[in-house]
């Protein structure tokens, strides 16, 4: 490439990434400037209460955060330790053939459309969960959570993959050369190495939870109250969004969708930066 | 064959003829004509508008139909004064309306609720006291109405609904609904529910109710098309169009248009009843 062409490329790439980040700023900008209308516009403190009752005047939209946070952390500790366990299958702790059906599986599974774990679900799990809880209609959290880890699982499983694809093949031969065999190799030098693999998926697991709008919709039952029991029927800020945004575009439960847009981004970039720092402070120690 | 051939085409091409034709027949009145109709109001009308103005639209590109929401206040008020030819209601106009603006009414639909429970459920008949009891709360199991020993579960729908505002101001008498209640976002998706789950109660428009749920008598009114229709049975509201005073030719063919039995069809695909004519 010459230094004429290279220049060109690297001015090309430079504006997508500033429009890209603008983009993004873009959408920020946005929210905060439609949110605080409802803030100045005298109902501030009423949409950051508890209570969700828009004939009565109640905007409190908490209740949603409560369950998006709740739904989406219960996705990921049932969903991050089976996308663990199966990435161990699938490097070297089961027969090869299944190792390697498991891994096209997920690949497909990737492609799945949420509706479709979402339409499944409503006839096979919520009868289930309807019996064994005993009350209630089976559309709650631990339903929704259940369903929500299985759509993180395939997305979690590939990006820990990945990287002890590389981690693996880096290290083969420092273990071979140790006495060690396949299994030693993978649970003793390549796990320790692929710490930050292993939360990068759990971030993007948690951030594919949160800001999923079907599952919720359709499993967790949508009631706006605090999530006390799995058993609970609950309202993601997600589906909040979802079930809202047919309504009179200019009054207040309106303009709550907004303040529900600023929290779910607001929840999402605390997790990522969180995660951030921490791999950065273990990186430098 | 040559001649087999060319006698079945011919029959083919004759019967799509007809059936164009036939098909094409209430739209005829819209035939050269051309302008706008601008639409605000009601948000239940919204899918009975959009069907009827996509298919004259098509038929005559030479009219344009704009339809807006923002409810029935609105409609009242835009075309009052003047900025829309028809103002949707979901209620019958105020006497002062009438008397403000000089409004003429075309109600064109009924939008009826009905209480939906489980095929299963042995529950045949309710009282208006006994819905406020459950979605309040206060009841929590099927036995302390005559049901079997089964806890209810609540079932309504999102604060976009028409449907809920029918049901919270006829039956309910904006009485409470639990925060425990589940949501669900649709007609459709409240069918599912209701037939999925033993416990549920639920409401849906009259016109969704088919054998997958079944529907209660509401003190002793028996929730039908038929009945909603002829006024027997209450928990029912009338879709009106509006005009300010009586409407131009062209504006007076749309109204014409939904009560024939093509519009018929289209309000009855969104769920409603069309008044008959």
């Amino acid at each position: 490439m010459s230094v004429r062409e290279s220049r060109i490329a690297s001015l090309v790439l430079g504006a997508s990434a500033i429009i890209v980040a603008l983009a993004v700023l873009a959408v920020f900008a946005f929210l905060f400037k439609f949110a605080l209308p409802v803030f100045t516009g005298g109902q501030g403190a009423c949409i950051l209460s508890g209570v969700w009752n828009p004939f009565k005047g109640q905007f409190g939209i908490l209740p949603m955060l409560a369950a998006s946070l709740c739904i989406s952390l219960s996705a990921l500790l049932i969903g991050w330790p089976l996308a663990l366990g199966l990435c161990c299958c699938m490097h070297g702790f089961t027969p090869r053939p299944l190792g390697r059906f498991l891994s096209i599986l997920l690949r497909g599974m990737t492609a799945f459309p949420t509706v479709v774990y979402g339409f499944a679900a409503i006839f096979l799990l919520v009868p289930v969960m309807r019996e064994a809880l005993g009350h209630g209609s089976g559309l709650n959290w631990a339903t929704a959570a259940l369903i929500l880890s299985l759509v993180t699982l395939p997305t979690m499983t590939l990006v820990m993959d990945a990287g002890m694809h590389q981690t693996e093949r880096r290290l083969r031969l420092t273990g071979a050369a140790l006495g060690l065999n396949r299994q030693q190799v993978f649970s003793h030098l390549v796990l320790p190495a692929c710490r930050s693999d292993l939360l990068a998926a759990a971030a993007l697991g948690f951030a594919r939870a949160l800001g999923d709008t079907l599952i919720p919709l359709m499993l967790a039952g949508n009631a706006p109250q605090w999530p006390t029991a799995a058993s609970d029927s609950i309202r993601t800020l997600t589906a909040h969004i979802g079930l809202v945004l047919a309504t009179d575009s200019s009054s207040a439960t309106y303009g709550s969708l907004f303040v529900a847009g600023c929290l779910l981004l607001l929840a999402n970039m605390c997790v990522q930066l969180m995660l951030r720092t921490h791999l950065r402070t273990r990186g430098a120690a | 064959m040559v001649q087999k051939f060319r006698t079945l085409l011919l029959t083919c091409l004759a019967l799509t003829l007809t059936a164009s034709l036939a098909w094409g027949a209430p739209l005829d009145a819209f035939t050269g004509k051309q302008g706008t109709i601008d639409i605000a109001g009601g948000t239940a009308h919204i899918p009975v508008m959009k069907e009827a103005a996509k298919r004259i639209m098509t038929a005559n590109p030479e009219i344009r139909i704009s339809i807006a929401g923002g409810g029935s206040g609105v409609g009242v008020q835009q075309v009052g004064e003047g900025l829309v030819q028809i103002g949707n209601t979901g209620r019958a106009l105020s006497e002062a309306e009438v008397a403000k603006y000089g409004l003429v009414s075309f109600p064109f639909a009924i939008d009826g609720v009905a209480i939906v429970i489980n095929p299963a459920n042995g529950v045949d008949a309710l009282t208006a006291e006994q819905v406020k009891g459950i979605y309040a709360g206060k009841i929590t199991n099927w036995k302390q109405i005559g049901g079997a020993d089964r806890a209810i579960s609540l079932y309504t729908r999102d604060e976009a609904s028409g449907t809920r505002e029918v049901f919270f101001k006829k039956l309910l008498a904006k009485g409470d609904i639990a925060t425990s209640a589940n949501v669900v976002p649709s007609n459709g998706a409240m069918k599912t529910a209701v037939a999925q789950d033993p416990g549920a109660v639920g409401y849906v428009g009259i016109g969704y109710i088919d054998a997958t749920v079944k529907a209660p008598s509401m003190d002793g009114m028996i929730p039908s098309q038929e009945n909603a229709a002829n006024g027997s049975y209450t928990v029912t509201r009338k879709l009106y169009m509006n005009t300010k005073g009586e409407p131009s030719a062209l504006v007076r063919t749309f109204i014409d248009y939904l009560l024939t039995p093509e519009g018929a069809e289209i309000i009855r695909a969104s769920g409603y009843i069309p008044l008959a004519q």
